[in-house]
């Protein structure tokens, strides 16, 4: 086993063993950086952007980024902000994403990064392009709607739930999650017991009947937002280091 | 000095917004002690008494008489504010966007399951302002100077970006304030 090593996130120094990401090994030291398709549970997929950070001035997504020795992150800057503010308010004109009447509403992903990135309104066109709905299975519905192509039920359905369910069809603006039977979702082999089911960040994936049983005031994001359960990590290692001094920083739960 | 005058509308929205201003409960009458309320469905005029300090925008525009509103409102208010979901992105009136709008006209009038209709063609009245081809958000017809998201805003939402409007400050609201429901 190599040697843990030291690097930089805005200044602040930060241990990582080797080969860890810099995402990996900001979260276990309790700085959030801004995601969305990364998942503890799944392999980094590098694809949404959102957790670009600059290493060493270099821009690249710190996700899928090996954290390096000695190594300089920029990740809460001013630029950096507005970057991960454009690629959030893309999703949402690429999209259609109707909050108000959504049932992921309150818990969902991109929307609390909407709010933490303080998006009160869009400022690109939205492309206004209806895409397919698959409401053919008993228990679990697509509304392709609201994809934002992250590949996390393509990835845990694989991955996870060894099934498969989910794959990717089409290029570009076309680009549209699919599932393996080329025909409807009722002809798959999903479950809604299914990982790949619950890990989609948004409400494009969900789970028939439960819709809106939350109280507003009680979903996900309606009390803190996203990104503060990493970060009170943080603060609680601050304390216990304070205690025990230097603190090993890698001993923190996180939560996600 | 004058009281700052505000003027407020509703355009392709369903006036809960306009709710939601009310539910400031007794904050609304702090609010009247402070300001004018010029053009509104508040005090039901229905034009404009002067230059107003400030507008609360409600709803996108779907029609013609819309776009001529907001373009008014632009006209007479120094500060432009886009209030609710509808005004900053089309809200649910923008669901149309999805279908062409001779589709819509053809279900909403035509062909839907309760509809009745013995002419069998969509209202054509002049009286009827003509819709648009999509609904837009308020800034992209008009320039506006601050969004006020939410479907409704909170009434603290309102609080804020109101206090903030009429001391001169910018009306950007804390992150905590930013909802889409
Ligand atoms: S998926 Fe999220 S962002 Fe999209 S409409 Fe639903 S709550 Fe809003
Ligand atoms: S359906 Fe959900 S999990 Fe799958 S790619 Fe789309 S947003 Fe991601
Ligand atoms: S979280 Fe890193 S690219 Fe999506």
């Amino acid at each position: 086993m190599s040697e843990s090593f030291t690097f930089y996130i805005d200044g602040v120094p930060v241990e990582a063993a080797p080969g860890m990401t810099i995402l990996d090994a900001a979260q276990a030291a309790g700085i959030w950086i801004p995601r969305l398709c990364w998942h503890e549970e799944l392999e980094p997929f590098g694809g949404c952007r959102v957790c670009t950070v600059k290493m060493n001035g270099r821009s690249c997504a710190a996700c899928t980024q090996p954290a390096e020795p000695e190594s300089v992150v920029e990740n809460d800057s001013v630029a950096l902000r507005e970057w991960r503010k454009a690629l959030v308010e893309l999703l949402f004109a690429e999209g259609n994403h109707f909050c108000m009447a959504c049932e992921k509403s309150g818990s969902c992903e991109l929307q609390a990064l909407a709010y933490r990135l303080g998006i009160a309104a869009p400022r690109f066109e939205h492309r206004w392009q209806a895409r397919e709905v698959d409401a053919s299975h008993a228990d679990v519905l697509i509304d392709r709607n609201r994809c934002i192509l992250c590949a996390r039920c393509v990835r845990a359905s694989r991955d996870l739930d060894g099934k498969n369910v989910f794959g990717f069809t089409g290029r570009g603006p076309e680009r549209r999650v699919a599932v393996n039977s080329d025909a409807r979702l009722r002809d798959t082999d999903l479950d809604v017991s299914d990982r790949a089911v619950d890990i989609c960040p948004v409400g494009a994936i969900i789970r028939k009947g439960v819709g809106f049983t939350v109280p507003i005031g009680a979903r996900r994001y309606d009390g803190a937002p996203i990104g503060s359960d990493v970060e009170s990590a943080n603060d609680e290692l601050e304390s216990a280091n304070e205690h025990t001094e230097g603190g090993a920083a890698a001993t923190v739960r996180q939560e996600e | 000095m004058p009281r700052p005058r505000i003027a407020t509308a509703s355009l392709a929205g369903c006036f809960g917004c306009h709710m939601s201003l009310l539910d400031l409960d007794e904050g609304i009458l702090e609010l009247a002690e402070l300001v004018e309320f010029d053009r509104s469905p508040i005090d039901d005029y229905k034009e404009f008494q002067g230059r107003c300090t400030v507008g609360l925008v409600e709803g996108g525009c779907a029609n013609e008489e819309n776009v001529a509103t907001i373009r008014e409102f632009r006209r007479c208010c120094d500060v432009l504010v886009s209030v609710g979901d509808c005004a900053t992105m089309g809200g649910i009136p923008a669901m149309r966007n999805l279908v062409p709008l001779d589709e819509c006209l053809q279900e909403a009038y035509v062909d839907g399951p309760t509809v009745h209709n013995p002419g069998g063609l969509p209202p054509g009245d002049a009286e009827i302002p003509r819709m648009l081809d999509r609904v837009y958000a308020l800034h992209e017809v008009v320039h506006i100077d601050w969004h006020l998201p939410g479907c409704p805003p909170s009434p603290e939402a309102f609080q804020a970006a109101l206090t903030a409007l009429l001391s001169g400050e910018p009306a950007a609201l804390p992150p905590g304030l930013i909802r889409y429901d």
